[in-house]
């Protein structure tokens, strides 16, 4: 069968839809990976104008760049965009494009409901940024404590921003953490088994399992401040016998499994690219997948470690000191394994892996502080100064950022088919790595002089204005170094050197087939026989099946349905800023047809 | 949808031997009746009330789990199906265990010695 | 509802655990659901007694009543496993009578607590009054609105039904439907325990 003849019989582009409208009616993870990668970069850079206005507020003692109001809604929305807008859907852009070819998987269990997360995510971001457009961001923190998100304390409209856009982007979520389970559960090619599965798989049907655990969390705890704000219940609300605490319990049992939620992609990560950069594998396999498990489930125990200062009792401090020191066993064990893959490999320092050892680095530094303040009295001192600031930040850009930077670097050529430019890519890295260590280091010092985090300013006689204006200049370097990663990513896609299928020469299934994939994956789905598909014996027939000409395969038309069923699920949500009660019943008639029509629609 | 395996094409079939009858349910639904009709009884029995909660418990969590393992088939399903759902499920009621000794157990021991100190 | 039209498409994959994809991710989507429930119980039993003004628990709830609707909804759940298998016997009549019946019982259960609720208004009980009001409204009213959820799929598939549209190859979607219909009866197993009879 000749090569055009089958694209066009494998549906290439069977449903005649091309340009704007394909990408708004795909159901291809693929696709939908693009536009999740998109979309959070977008995000990642507008956080990144918030970071940087907050750090320039924050360059000298006493400054009045901006207002005391206008810093709350900053730093605000730049806690809810890197970890919302940036930090889950970036991993999940990951998730989506890597996962399926990772097991062999010509798509995932859902496509419909996939492209329904992504647009109903994006509507959720859409919603929350609106709230800038009438000057009413949300101004409460990100994690938004009872009773000052109460409607008597923050009359405005920002936090309902906050309360009705996070329940909004959470049911994305929830969907795909389904979508992601079931896909890795159910659509394995033969012989990949589960502890054949590459670790960047593991850590996303872990991440999963937590989303869709954590986040109905989050959703009660965001109804009941929503009817508090609409309705005038009394959950939150001491006057009433509420109990403002009960926020924080409910906030951060969602919060906690969340952190790991973002930081488990990157070990994921970091687990494929040392590997191959170090031409070994993986040290410790099976004990790496059940460190990652342990962590996922540890995760849940440990919540309480945020509210210490809450004045829990010496039981309730001593059960979350220790849960939370247990969790640096495993994660402990995940760093030493990684190093001992590299230990006497044939090491390559390309970008991509410049960007994991670097990661693994600065995670270390931020994990140690976090042993710091599980230990409750210690954590008295620290707690809402700079020093938890200064942690934080080391796992989620030390960790987090620069592990995603590295996946950007390592599947660039398997998305693009061209390879990202080396020396760009090199400037990036170093800049990153000097301008967060700049940015974040000195905050620990700052931190224990008793600099508090979330406030607009601070006094020439805390004698901390040389070390802030330090913080400062790192945090505009890492502005240049974003630049540079932006431009790497626009130049590379339009004059890169060819990839090939494999040109880092790695072992997993998704280097088998061609670059960019077809949309299809596989012309043949390849039978796995064991951990290292491209290194083992069988490599030749796995890349022969991959890139095999493909008999007839269906594939599942685009539908426009998911992005109106986004639409009226946001609208319900948006609707309820009206204040008139019968309001988001019109939204939820709507997303009500809606979801008829998706249920109903003929997916041959 | 149907490029990935939204059906299987003989789960119905297989399911019509898997599954239990007709006969079975309605015993089931007998069965559920009854213990209904127990829990009640023993909110109405003065007697019963010192082991009202331990009683009410364990014969709320017999009917739940007659209904997960007959009418929703966990018994005879693959054992992934109970997999998936237990899981959660145990976080959940160590949420529901959590937060009730935070918020009602913890505080009173700590009162109690308190004063005892 | 997204199981309708899609799960008689012919699927000719295998899945890697022969079993059907929709079945595990409507089961893990449950586990999911056991989390949303397991959080609004918690808050109303740690918010019980914290109410500093009436009415309390044990001055509205009405047990009797409670208990009538309660065994109401177990037989909904009876209803539906004979209705599943009514559908995969290929008996059509069975099948179509007993998805009727439980949309009929959980219309029921629902005019049950509609009556319920507007008692306890009458009483003074609104969302706003105190905290038992606001965690017993919001739990029970979300419990409500998933039977509601579940009368209108069930509708829809009984309407499929009458059309001839559920063959015994399409007894999987009753299934599913069957088990979101008896997890709505098991939150409300132990909402009855926890909430009615331990006050």
């Amino acid at each position: 069968m000749a090569t055009a003849e089958a694209e066009i019989q494998a549906g290439y582009h069977p449903h005649g839809r091309t340009g704007l409208w394909d990408w708004i009616t795909t159901v291809d993870h693929k696709k939908i990976g693009l536009l999740y990668g998109a979309t959070s970069i977008i995000f990642l850079l507008l956080g990144g104008l918030e970071a940087l206005t907050i750090r320039t507020q924050l360059i000298r003692p006493d400054n009045h760049f901006i207002t005391a109001e206008a810093y709350n809604q900053f730093f605000t929305m730049h806690g809810l965009t890197m970890v919302f807008l940036m930090g889950m859907p970036i991993a999940v852009a990951l998730f989506n494009y890597i996962v399926p070819l990772q097991i062999g998987a010509r798509d995932v269990a859902f496509p419909r409901l996939n492209a329904l997360s992504y647009w109903i995510f994006l509507c959720g971001g859409l919603f929350l940024y609106s709230s800038f457009v009438i000057g009413a961001a949300p101004n409460g923190g990100w994690f938004g404590y009872a009773n000052l998100s109460e409607r008597p304390f923050s009359p405005g409209p920002n936090m309902d921003f906050y309360s009705l856009g996070l329940q909004i982007l959470g049911i994305a979520s929830i969907m795909g953490g389904v979508n992601f389970v079931t896909t890795i559960i159910q659509l394995r090619a033969p012989g990949m088994r589960l502890m054949r599965m590459p670790l960047f798989t593991w850590m996303a049907f872990v991440t999963s399992f937590l989303l869709i655990t954590a986040l109905p969390v989050l959703a009660v705890a965001l109804f009941f401040l929503t009817f508090d704000r609409f309705w005038g219940t009394n959950f939150y609300m001491p006057a009433a016998g509420g109990d403002p605490i009960l926020w924080q319990h409910l906030f951060w049992m969602f919060g906690h499994p969340e952190v790991y939620i973002l930081i488990l992609p990157a070990f994921g990560i970091v687990s494929e690219v040392i590997p191959t950069f170090s031409r070994k594998p993986l040290f410790g396999y099976a004990v790496m997948v059940y460190s990652g498990s342990l962590i996922g489930l540890i995760g849940w125990g440990v919540w309480a470690h945020h509210m210490f200062a809450t004045g829990l009792g010496p039981i309730a401090d001593a059960f979350f000191t220790i849960s939370t020191m247990i969790i640096a066993i495993p994660t402990g064990v995940k760093i030493f394994n990684w190093l001992a893959t590299m230990w006497g490999g044939q090491l390559k320092f390309t970008t991509a892996m410049l960007f994991s050892v670097g990661m693994i680095a600065a995670f270390t530094l931020g994990g140690i502080s976090g042993v710091m303040h599980a230990t409750s009295p210690h954590d008295l001192q620290q707690t809402d100064t700079y020093f938890v600031v200064a942690h934080f930040h080391y796992v989620l850009v030390g960790g987090t950022i620069m592990g995603v930077f590295s996946g950007s670097y390592y599947w660039f050529p398997k998305i693009t088919g061209k390879l990202m430019n080396e020396t760009l890519g090199k400037w990036h890295f170093w800049l990153w790595f000097v301008g967060m260590n700049l940015t974040f280091f000195p905050m620990h010092f700052v931190g224990l002089l008793g600099m508090p985090r979330r406030t607009y300013t601070y006094s020439a006689e805390l004698n901390v204005g040389a070390l802030n204006a330090l913080e400062t200049v790192g945090s505009y370097i890492m502005g240049v170094a974003a630049i540079l990663y932006i431009w790497n990513l626009v130049r590379s896609y339009r004059k890169g050197e060819p990839a090939g299928h494999n040109p880092w020469n790695a072992s997993s299934l998704e280097w088998a087939t061609t670059s960019p994939p077809p949309e299809y994956n596989f012309g043949r789905v390849p039978t796995v026989r064991n951990r290292e598909p491209l290194w083992l014996e069988g490599k030749e027939q796995v890349i022969a099946d991959a890139q095999a000409a493909p008999g007839y395969i269906h594939m599942p038309p685009p539908s426009y349905w998911p992005i109106l069923t986004a639409i009226g699920i946001a609208t319900t949500f948006a609707l309820f800023m009206t204040h008139v009660w019968w309001a988001p019943l019109i939204g939820l008639a709507a997303t009500a047809l809606c979801v008829m029509n998706f249920a109903f629609e003929s997916t041959t | 949808m149907s490029m990935n395996p939204a059906a299987a094409p003989s789960s119905a079939h297989e399911a019509v031997h898997a599954h239990p009858g007709a006969g079975t349910y309605v015993v089931i639904g007998v069965i559920l009746t009854v213990i209904t009709a127990i829990e009640v009884a023993v909110y109405y029995i003065p007697a019963m009330h010192p082991v009202l909660a331990p009683v009410l418990l364990s014969l709320s969590l017999l009917k739940f789990v007659l209904v997960v393992m007959f009418y929703m088939h966990l018994k005879f399903d693959s054992r992934l199906f109970s997999t998936v759902f237990v899981a959660p499920l145990i976080l959940a009621v160590s949420v529901v265990i959590g937060l009730f000794i935070i918020f009602k157990v913890l505080p009173h021991y700590q009162a109690v010695s308190a004063l005892v100190r | 509802m997204d199981h309708a039209a899609t799960l008689p498409a012919a699927g000719h994959a295998e899945t890697a655990t022969g079993l059907n994809t929709f079945k595990v991710g409507f089961w893990v989507f449950l586990g999911s659901e056991t989390l949303f429930f397991g959080s609004l119980i918690s808050t109303y039993l740690v918010y019980k007694h914290q109410s500093i003004s009436g009415p309390y628990p044990d001055q509205v709830l009405n047990i009797p009543l409670t208990s009538v609707s309660t065994f109401v909804l177990l037989m909904s759940s009876l209803a539906m496993v004979l209705a599943l298998a009514g559908v995969q016997r290929g008996n059509r009549r069975q099948g179509l009578f007993w998805l009727f019946m439980v949309a009929v019982l959980g219309s029921t259960f629902l005019g049950f607590q509609a009556y319920e609720f507007t008692e306890f208004y009458h009483k003074g009980l609104t969302l706003q009054t105190n905290l038992f009001g606001s965690t017993f409204f919001v739990l029970t009213g979300f419990h409500g609105a998933h039977v509601t959820v579940g009368v209108i799929w069930l509708l829809t598939l009984w309407v499929q039904g009458l059309r001839g549209e559920l063959p015994p190859e399409r007894s999987l979607t009753v299934e599913i439907a069957g088990l979101y219909w008896h997890f709505v009866d098991i939150v409300w197993i132990a909402i009855f325990t926890l909430i009615y009879l331990l006050q």
